[in-house]
């Protein structure tokens, strides 16, 4: 990873460069900018939310290299030369995929602000669990707070999710839902 | 025809944008020239301060301008209290307009909790701006502190206003106290119960956030901000805060993370963002981080509580008292000394005849952060309070706990129903929806399970809790003798376009319950018209109709009624207008599934669109009526509405480790017609977990110093989802008399009686230890405490020992 540091107004930058949802970006940035504070700001992709700022709730994962990961938690700078997908990379014009159908269908969010952290978490998910157990989606939401659903709405969405890709023969839930 | 759409599970129609991170939240509007504040909070719970040093802060990088509560002096007046109980003087300074006032924006001279706002900073960004407030040094003078409310009366103790003699904000009183004296004096059985129903944090997921826009051309204000009462802000903040006309100041409330009674107060960085902006001629934007909701957002609950229940030795509740000490906090916020005393107060009976009852209420200022609504406030506490008192007199005279509660419900030929506290509940089938929940759970065996559970080395614990929940704040008149200044009506307009769609306006606003989809469905209902055709507008005080927003589970049960009212209105204008086209007589023409026609003349028939068509143009209309079809109304209800039901929890106790696990959760709740069922589900279930949190994890813990321990969520715990199992629901469904839909609150009543089921449950697990009450949260070390102590203390009476 090679680093450009430049002074600006006794402000030291770092050149960064990053796909961000299949397009390719270089941003100057301060070594100090949190990844979650870079895409909302600099980057306008507003869907990734800040809710606790120490780890907790969730509400800011995206995925980095295919991981999911928690971008409050991260520098901007770490991110340098990676491939990045946040929650307006997930469906594409408009069209919603399996897991953000099958949330929609068993009212899966209510306020929506823990909504776009948990997709992120759960597209990974299930990319690795092809028929997961109820135990098992709970633990995977674990690291997401909510305080609107109770949680339990989430997981019938995610088990409805399973089985219409399973039906559909779809093992990529990022696939749009032809509904 | 139209498919049926008033009671269908529809999905949300505002879930397509939040899945895909494209509904707009506060904190992710972006303007042009934009400005960061960031405000800086005492880090001393009671201090004078006696000097403030800026200098260094404005010579940081990026910073525009520092302000204190002496630059705001002649400015900006305090913040107004809107709720002090009815009959009650608040000894609060007033506002200068005479109401009670609230405490300043930015604290002057004095802080009187960490959290109190002392100084703003503006930068060129958010973090400068942050990076700012180290730059402020505060010469502050420790004062004394208190934090618990019966220590804050007692003579001696430090005094948070010099204005209010034992930090007393309102002595307030409900029932008849000498009734309710004499029938504990002469009853057969009497039962004592002292508890603290402990402070919580809301913690919605969305902290709060406001932007302030002064045009200076226009001199135009403009606030996004995270609030759920778009209206009622817009004439505090402008009228009484900022002291500009209200015409100048409009209001947007965007997408809400999340409320749970939190966001409908007046809070100083709304005004500080408006004057800043105001000041520095640019847009200036303030979003809080967790840490700061934790500190200054307003928290909920946090009674102590010592009350009486009296009843006879066969069952009947003879009589009940009460004295409550609510922890006020600091200050009076916007609503929260009303929701202190009344909302408790009044609620106590719950879903019971007792004829004697009292309540008083001290409603206290202590050095911790400010009180206001939790969801299900008031009703919450007073149900807890109830359901362990029916529990704990049913232990006492050896009798089923479900048998007292059937014994003492008011019957259903008994509505309307005085509750003798100030309620008169409207209508309700208590004992059905008890029974529906004994059924569910399968009461009558639920001895074998406690042996079943025994024998994997748990002790298991059912406990029920029967509730009725005032909603649908609320009929004005009945609210301003509660001491709301303010009116509780709200309202719905409905303006059909030329092309026979239809726009409908909402006064009141969401913060994550889908109104844009339960309104639209009773417009749909009611016109005939397709929901396709149908797009739903709030938020903005510039387009909407005045309405109070969502509080008090009253946005479907008083603005839902508005939405049906002003679609009569146009159905029946259709109606005029077509009888006169049809040259029909007015009784003869019908309305129905969206066509307008001459009964018994099956070929004189117009659609809904031809009919707006017809009005848009007005070209032949009967005389002296108006074109086009827009139509407002306001609903003020003639009481408040009653939703009621019964829950029954069922606990397992590990006998090892003291962990509290729910294993069974049912609820029967009772909300009349339910609009759309998905939703109300939805609603049901985050209630549950939010009053199950407050039962099992959940406390705001300050020491003695009124330092927050439980500052984020790194302490603060609330619900993840395996914590708890999922919930078996069902409705009975009983109409309120009140509005012409029949429906009643049903956003916040399941939050009222979990924490009592669950609070009975556990002591009800524990009940062959001599266990009578614990106080929430029932953490595994607290009841692992518990048992072991009880052991000791059984095991040494069994040796022949004294303890």
């Amino acid at each position: 990873m090679q680093l450009l540091i430049f002074m600006r107004e006794g402000t030291s930058f770092m050149k960064i460069s990053l796909t961000v949802n299949g397009t390719q970006n270089t941003a100057n940035v301060e070594p100090r900018i949190l990844l979650v504070d870079f895409i909302r700001d600099t980057l306008n992709l507003t869907g990734t939310k800040l809710g606790c700022d120490t780890g907790q709730c969730g509400t800011c994962v995206i995925q980095v290299n295919g991981k999911p990961v928690k971008s409050c938690s991260m520098l901007a700078v770490q991110v340098d030369g990676c491939d990045v997908k946040t929650i307006e990379g997930v469906s594409q014009h408009g069209q919603l995929n399996t897991l953000q159908q099958s949330l929609w269908e068993k009212h899966g969010l209510q306020c929506g602000f823990c909504t776009p952290g948990m997709i992120m978490t759960l597209l990974d998910f299930l990319q690795h669990n092809e028929d997961p157990s109820e135990d098992e989606i709970r633990s995977c939401l674990e690291g997401h707070l909510c305080r609107c659903t109770g949680y339990h709405s989430v997981v019938r969405a995610v088990r409805d999710a399973v089985v219409k890709a399973r039906q559909t023969q779809s093992a990529d839930l990022l696939v749009g839902s032809a509904d | 025809m139209v498919q049926k759409t008033f009671g269908a599970p529809l999905k949300s129609r505002e879930d397509p944008q939040m899945l895909q991170g494209e509904s707009p939240y506060t904190a992710d509007i972006k303007l042009p020239g934009m400005l960061h504040m960031a405000i800086l909070r005492s880090e001393y719970a009671h201090a004078k301060i006696k000097h403030i040093d800026t200098s260094e802060a404005l010579k940081m990088p990026g910073v525009v301008r520092v302000i204190t509560g002496d630059d705001l002096t002649g400015k900006i007046m305090p913040l107004p209290c809107i709720w002090i109980p009815g009959g009650v003087e608040s000894h609060f300074p007033p506002h200068p307009f005479g109401l009670p006032g609230a405490g300043d924006v930015l604290a002057k001279d004095r802080v009187r909790f960490i959290g109190d706002s002392v100084a703003a900073v503006v930068a060129e960004t958010r973090y400068q701006a942050y990076d700012a407030l180290a730059g402020i040094h505060i010469d502050y003078e420790p004062l004394p502190v208190v934090v618990d409310p019966e220590d804050a009366l007692k003579e001696g103790a430090p005094l948070l206003h010099d204005a209010v003699p034992h930090n007393l904000n309102a002595d307030w009183t409900c029932g008849d106290k000498a009734a309710a004296d004499k029938a504990i004096a002469e009853a057969e059985v009497v039962v004592n119960l002292s508890m603290y129903n402990q402070r919580t944090i809301n913690n919605p997921l969305e902290p709060r956030s406001a932007i302030g826009n002064y045009d200076p051309v226009t001199e135009d204000y403009t606030l996004w901000a995270t609030t759920q009462s778009p209206h009622n802000h817009r004439f505090l903040l402008s009228v009484l805060v900022l002291g500009i006309p209200f015409n100048k100041l409009r209001v947007i409330a965007p997408t809400i993370g999340g409320s749970f009674g939190t966001k409908g107060y007046i809070y100083p960085d709304m005004a500080l963002v408006l004057f800043l902006s105001k000041e520095l001629e640019r847009p200036v934007k303030w979003v809080d981080t967790r840490n700061g909701l934790m500190r200054s957002t307003v928290q909920g609950r946090d009674h102590k509580q010592h009350a009486t229940i009296a009843g006879t030795k066969d069952g009947k509740i003879t009589g009940l008292r009460c004295t409550s000490y609510a922890n006020l906090g600091a200050y009076p916020s916007t609503i929260g000394p009303g929701v202190a005393t009344a909302l408790m107060g009044r609620s106590l009976s719950g879903p019971y005849t007792i004829e004697n009852a009292f309540c008083e209420v001290f409603a206290v200022f202590t050095n911790i952060v400010p009180l206001g609504a939790q969801r299900g406030s008031g009703r919450a506490e007073a149900t807890f309070l109830m359901e362990r008192l029916v529990d704990l007199y049913a232990a006492e005279i050896g009798m089923d706990p479900a048998e007292v509660r059937r014994k003492n419900m008011v019957p259903p030929d008994q509505f309307p129903y005085d509750n003798h506290l100030g309620w008169t509940y409207d209508s309700g089938n208590y004992g059905a929806a008890l029974e529906r929940a004994l059924e569910m759970v399968d009461y009558a065996h639920i001895n074998e399970r406690k042996a079943e559970a025994s024998r994997r080395g748990k002790r298991l614990g059912v406990g029920i809790a029967s509730f009725v929940a005032i909603c649908g704040v609320g009929p004005s008149t009945r609210m301003s003798k509660e001491g709301m200044l303010g009116g509780t009506w709200e309202s719905a307009n409905i303006r059909v376009h030329p092309s026979g769609e239809v726009g409908i306006t909402l006064g009141s606003k969401s913060t994550g319950q889908s109104h844009v989809t339960t309104f639209a469905q009773i417009a749909a209902e009611e016109l005939g018209v397709d929901m396709d055709n149908i797009r739903v507008y709030h938020s903005d005080t510039q387009k909407a109709p005045y309405g109070q927003g969502t509080y008090g589970s009253r946005s479907y049960s008083v603005g839902g009624p508005a939405m049906y009212m002003a679609a009569q209105k146009i159905k029946e204008k259709i109606r005029k207008a077509a009888a006169h086209m049809f040259e029909a007589a007015e009784e003869d023409v019908v309305y129905e599934g969206g066509k307008v026609f001459v009964k018994d003349t099956p070929q004189k028939v117009k659609t809904f669109q031809e009919m707006a068509m017809a009005l848009w143009y007005g070209w032949n209309l009967p005389a002296g009526m108006e074109p086009t079809l827009d139509e407002t109304s306001f609903f003020d209800p003639a009481d408040f509405n009653y939703p009621f039901g019964t829950h029954i929890a069922v606990i397992e106790i590990d006998n090892q480790t003291g962990q509290v696990d729910l294993v069974r959760y049912v609820a029967v709740n009772d909300a009349g017609p339910l609009g759309n069922p998905l939703v109300v589900n939805g609603q049901v279930e985050g209630s549950i977990t939010h009053g199950a949190g407050q039962a099992l994890i959940e406390r705001a813990v300050y020491d003695e110093q009124g330092i927050l321990l439980t500052d984020s969520f790194t302490s603060y715990a609330i619900p993840r989802s395996t914590d708890l199992p999922e919930y078996e629901l069902d409705y009975t469904v009983t109409p309120s008399p009140h509005n012409a839909l029949g429906v009643k609150g049903a956003g916040e009543i399941a939050t009222v009686p979990p924490a009592a089921a669950i609070g009975n449950a556990v002591c009800d697990a524990l009940a062959d230890l001599g266990i009578k009450h614990i106080d929430m949260p029932f953490t595994a070390e607290k009841i692992w405490r518990v048992m072991r102590d009880a052991e000791q203390k059984k095991n040494a009476a069994s040796n022949g020992h004294h303890v």
